[in-house]
């Protein structure tokens, strides 16, 4: 059985049809690799993975269990980072990331903010961070959260080449473990034998007439 | 995430930032205060119109606390991300709106007894009305977060939570002041506190609810 995959997924935004028809399989261990123009409906499908949003045609399925059916018990295995970095100015790096750590793991917090570099800037207040640093500690949430599926949308924004290379080499750890990852990028997340899903092959043709 | 996580660091964020609850507990004593220059020093008059004072002005600072109950996490995305996690998103709500209350609910009620003082209130009268503060705020906060959570995506939010949430908080209003004034002239208090409880337990159970369902659709 597939371990996540959705078949036949439509789904509309603000009356218009993002996308139709698209498929996607992944099991443990894989990786999907979003591309696409801009407003091809990369993040609306990550944000339709993560639960956000319901597709207007299809299903997702998680090891064969619809997950809009039980979508607390689905979404307790998906860590999503998305655009916003979710950092509060006032607390600090190390207090930013606890509070996304599950209980009962000491020094998962420390070894997340090692593994990115941040050891250096625990007790700094997220106020002060650059764009760059802020993207880290974000990605610091994947290494927290023990989650199986990662759903990244566009996480290398902001990051110098060295954090690109070590986020690639979490990426592989992650994969190595059994974990599975759906990323959508402009630039090469250095991922390997990922599989590409395009997101102008689900677009659809016409726009839709428009109802008065 | 834990209930208590959500609680613990609202709390901690509103200690580093002391000045948002500091406005909200100087807002209502200072407008309180006004109410005496205005309206002349006479002690009869002035111990009429105490209740009423204390409940609209406590109200309205209430009101003034809102809107950044969860625009703040909102915006920087940290309320999405509670939304996959395991603790339910009313349990949220519930923390968030608890947290709220106790930096900016529980102030005003410390703060009460000296603007009592300002009106010449009895103390039999503030042995009532503490309590009935305490019930009224409670609720008045819990009314709110459901306003807040409606508000959410709309731009000029802040002006939409008072229109939507003032006529939700004339019930509140009534008892309390009921509850007041029957403190100051040893009438039946037992009623009004009652209602109030009545209230603030419905509202405990409705604010989560309906909270959840708001905040939901703004995630879409």
């Amino acid at each position: 059985m597939t371990q996540f995959c959705g078949q036949g997924l439509a789904c509309i935004r603000g009356g218009r049809q993002v996308f139709c028809d698209l498929d996607f399989a992944l099991e443990p261990g894989q990786a999907i690799l979003l591309t696409g123009p801009n407003g091809s409906g990369k993040s609306t499908l990550l944000r339709l993975m993560a639960g956000y949003l319901r597709p207007s045609a299809g299903q997702v399925t998680w090891a064969g269990e619809p997950v809009f059916e039980d979508l607390g018990e689905y979404q307790r295995k998906i860590c999503y980072i998305g655009h916003l970095d979710a950092i509060k100015g006032v607390l600090t790096v190390a207090e930013n990331l606890g509070f996304w750590a599950q209980k009962g793991a000491p020094g998962v917090t420390d070894g997340a903010l090692e593994e990115l570099g941040l050891t250096a800037l625990a007790r700094v207040p997220g106020r002060l961070l650059s764009s760059g640093q802020r993207r880290r500690l974000a990605l610091a949430r994947l290494l927290v959260s023990k989650a199986d599926l990662w759903l990244m949308d566009e996480p290398t924004v902001g990051l110098d080449a060295a954090s690109v290379r070590r986020l690639a080499g979490i990426v592989r750890r992650h994969r190595e473990k059994g974990g599975s990852i759906v990323a959508a990028s402009h630039t090469d997340l250095l991922i390997e034998d990922a599989i590409a899903l395009k997101m102008e092959d689900f677009a659809v043709d016409s726009l839709p007439e428009m109802v008065w | 995430m834990t209930l208590k996580k959500v609680i613990a660091r609202d709390l901690r964020l509103a200690l580093r930032q002391k000045t948002d609850a500091a406005t909200v507990v100087l807002f209502f004593a200072l407008t309180a205060a006004l109410f005496p220059f205005a309206i002349g020093p006479e002690a009869a008059i002035l111990l009429r119109i105490a209740p009423g004072v204390i409940w609209v002005t406590a109200l309205l600072s209430v009101l003034l606390s809102l809107e950044r109950l969860f625009l703040a996490d909102f915006e920087d995305g940290t309320l999405e991300l509670m939304f996959l996690s395991s603790l339910p998103l009313e349990l949220v709500v519930f923390g968030k709106v608890l947290a709220h209350w106790l930096v900016s609910g529980l102030p005003l009620i410390v703060a009460t007894p000296l603007i009592a003082i300002l009106y010449g209130l009895p103390f039999a009268a503030l042995t009532v009305m503490l309590p009935a503060l305490l019930l009224g705020t409670a609720a008045l906060s819990l009314i709110g977060a459901i306003g807040a959570a409606l508000t959410i995506g709309a731009r000029r939010g802040g002006i939409l939570v008072p229109l939507l949430v003032l006529p939700l908080y004339i019930p509140v209003l009534i008892f309390g002041i009921a509850a007041t004034d029957a403190g100051i002239s040893d009438g039946a208090i037992k009623a009004p506190l009652m209602i109030l409880s009545a209230l603030l337990l419905g509202m405990l159970f409705v604010a989560p609810l309906a909270s959840g369902v708001a905040l939901r659709q703004a995630l879409e």
